[in-house]
């Protein structure tokens, strides 16, 4: 059972994110990063499969610069098997049309049953990747998924996806792309010696030019800026329950006029 | 000619209220570049909606039916949608974020060859080019975008664009369309519905949340509030309530979760860390609900009481009860 895993890093959800002086982007530096939360899922539910089946292989494709080599030797140290780099330095800016050209490039030289991306990324928010990477490689894709279950021959899953209020159910035959949602798994963490193993496991750099590819921007951001600070209202303390609540409703009918 | 497009979205044989959000704003940019707005609804019956669509400033709305287009998939809805933009070349595409949307949008976006710029809670003009506002870093900042290359596709925020009642003919067009069933693709097997009348946190005008303070899976207190508050209310959970097991992942509100975008947040037993935040702040109006003063959330509320969420909610109740009765 041979899967295919995107991952990237964000920046950690504790950064306290500032846009630079020019509004160009924002601060980097002292950001610690992190394998993107829903990449996670992703490589969890790749390893259940090699483990399900008793064999096979889970690949981990990362697209950055030299940072993302830590977050790949993370996925190995897991359990994965090898990883594949694409060390470009403006794939970290790139709109989703170009990572998922380049996600496709790779992917072409790669044997998979399966590929698995994040639902989104949680410093874009884009949440594209993944289904463009579907339709650039002509497959199916399901996203959202919060249940996986590969048939014996692995020629097709029964997936169960989000829809809001509720779940749908549907078998897609593979190869396809899943898109991983929260609740689709508990990752593990790496364990000691998976750690070590990880250091032997070969990980393969590429550049754009290996690939055959050249990005075009299909996207361009053109400025940065904060929200504006959200200010603390009125707070109502040492008054009995009864009286606060009273107040605040009043408040919220006549004041706020939300109900 | 159709300069703005915009996908109505059908759901268990409704038209959701994002089509007329973007119906509305279609119509501003549409009246901006002179021209008009067309809407293209997919599945049986789908020109049922037209005069919902034309109330809100649709010029005309292209339906396209066909036996693989009776209930969504991402493929062939892709391949529709593609088909009616490559005939009618609108400059700007409209879809709402949605769940649909998320993975409708960027199928359709790569099969033309261009990007989609998701998740959009705003929309200026620079001449022709459209300039779309984004959070980023859940919402930590905002960043505009333009699209480079044609249509310029978009999805919008659910919930954040105003639905304003502009009419117009909403003529209706029927497109004929067959799908090439060779590309590969899944096939529906269940489609299981919460019937209760429930609302998605992220279509929620009104949402009661609970945290840690809760001490455990008992919400039948902010249930009754959101049961007071009807059927546009929903309940919402921190990480803290899902990671212990009391609420599924489907409640969870914050960076990790589901960014949320009510009229009214209650946030009970809720500390109000950065990621909590980050999923709510964009409320129009929070009230935080708390036994500790220092509780990071008060800095955020418009209304915060500090106390016991077990005495002050049962109040809050009795209260709402009463105020919305009359």
């Amino acid at each position: 059972m041979k899967s295919l895993v995107c991952l990237k890093q964000v920046p950690d959800t504790e950064t306290q994110i500032k846009v630079n002086p020019e509004g160009t982007g924002i601060v980097t530096e002292g950001i610690k990063y992190i394998i993107n939360p829903y990449d996670e899922f992703s490589v969890e539910e790749a390893l259940r499969l090699k483990e399900k089946f008793k064999e096979g292989e889970v690949v981990i494709l990362g697209l950055g610069p030299d940072r993302i080599t830590e977050a790949i030797r993370t996925a190995l140290a897991m359990g994965a098997d090898r990883g594949v780099q694409v060390a470009e330095e403006s794939l970290i800016q790139a709109d989703p049309c170009a990572v998922a050209q380049t996600l496709a490039a790779a992917a072409k030289a790669i044997d998979y049953d399966i590929i698995f991306c994040g639902h989104r990324a949680i410093d874009d928010d884009f949440a594209a990747a993944g289904a463009m990477l579907a339709e650039f490689l002509q497959i199916p894709q399901v996203t959202l998924v919060t249940r996986v279950e590969v048939a014996a021959d692995k020629k097709s899953a029964v997936v169960e996806r989000d829809i809001e209020g509720g779940k749908e159910t549907l078998e897609v035959p593979l190869p396809c792309v899943l898109t991983a949602q929260k609740g689709l798994n508990e990752p593990r963490y790496a364990s000691l010696p998976g750690i070590m193993k990880a250091k032997k496991k070969p990980i393969d750099r590429k550049s754009l030019a290996d690939l055959g590819i050249s990005l075009e921007p299909k996207l361009e951001s053109r400025s940065y800026s904060m929200p504006q600070e959200r200010q603390a209202g009125k707070k109502f303390e040492g008054m009995e329950p009864d009286e606060a609540a009273k107040t605040v409703v009043q408040a919220l009918r006549n004041e706020a006029k939300v109900i | 000619m159709s300069k703005v497009m915009i996908y109505g979205e059908i759901k268990a044989g409704k038209l959701k209220k994002t089509a007329l959000e973007l119906a509305s704003e279609g119509r501003k940019l549409a009246d901006s570049l002179g021209g008009d707005v067309t809407a293209v609804l997919i599945g049986p019956q789908a020109e049922t909606f037209a005069p919902d669509l034309a109330r809100c400033g649709v010029d005309s709305v292209c339906v396209v039916e066909a036996p693989e287009l009776e209930s969504y998939n991402s493929e062939y809805f892709a391949q529709a949608l593609a088909h009616v933009i490559g005939e009618k070349k609108p400059e700007i595409v409209l879809i709402s974020h949605t769940m649909q949307g998320k993975d409708l949008a960027p199928r359709t976006a790569a099969k033309l060859g261009v990007a989609n710029i998701s998740d959009c809670i705003s929309f200026q003009l620079d001449g022709s080019k459209l300039v779309a506002r984004r959070p980023m870093y859940a919402g930590k900042c905002y960043t505009d975008w333009v699209a480079l290359g044609s249509p310029q596709m978009a999805t919008a925020r659910p919930n954040v664009l105003e639905v304003v009642e502009n009419p117009k003919e909403g003529k209706v067009e029927k497109v004929s369309f067959s799908v090439d069933n060779g590309r590969p693709t899944y096939v529906t097997k269940d489609l299981n519905l919460d019937t209760s009348g429930k609302v998605d946190l992220t279509e929620a005008e009104i949402i009661v949340s609970g945290g840690r303070g809760m001490g455990g899976p008992d919400y039948a207190l902010i249930e009754e509030t959101v049961k007071i508050f009807g059927s546009k209310a929903a309940v919402g959970a921190s990480r803290a309530a899902v990671d212990a097991g009391w609420r599924p992942h489907s409640d969870q509100v914050g960076q990790t979760g589901k960014t949320v975008t009510p009229n009214l947040y209650i946030a009970c037993g809720i500390s109000g860390s950065i990621q909590h935040l980050a999923g709510m702040g964009s409320s129009k109006v929070i009230v935080a609900i708390n036994k500790d003063t220092e509780a990071p959330i008060f800095t955020k509320a418009d209304y915060g009481i500090v106390g016991d969420l077990f005495k002050v909610v049962p109040e809050l109740n009795k209260e709402l009860k009463a105020l919305l009765a009359e």
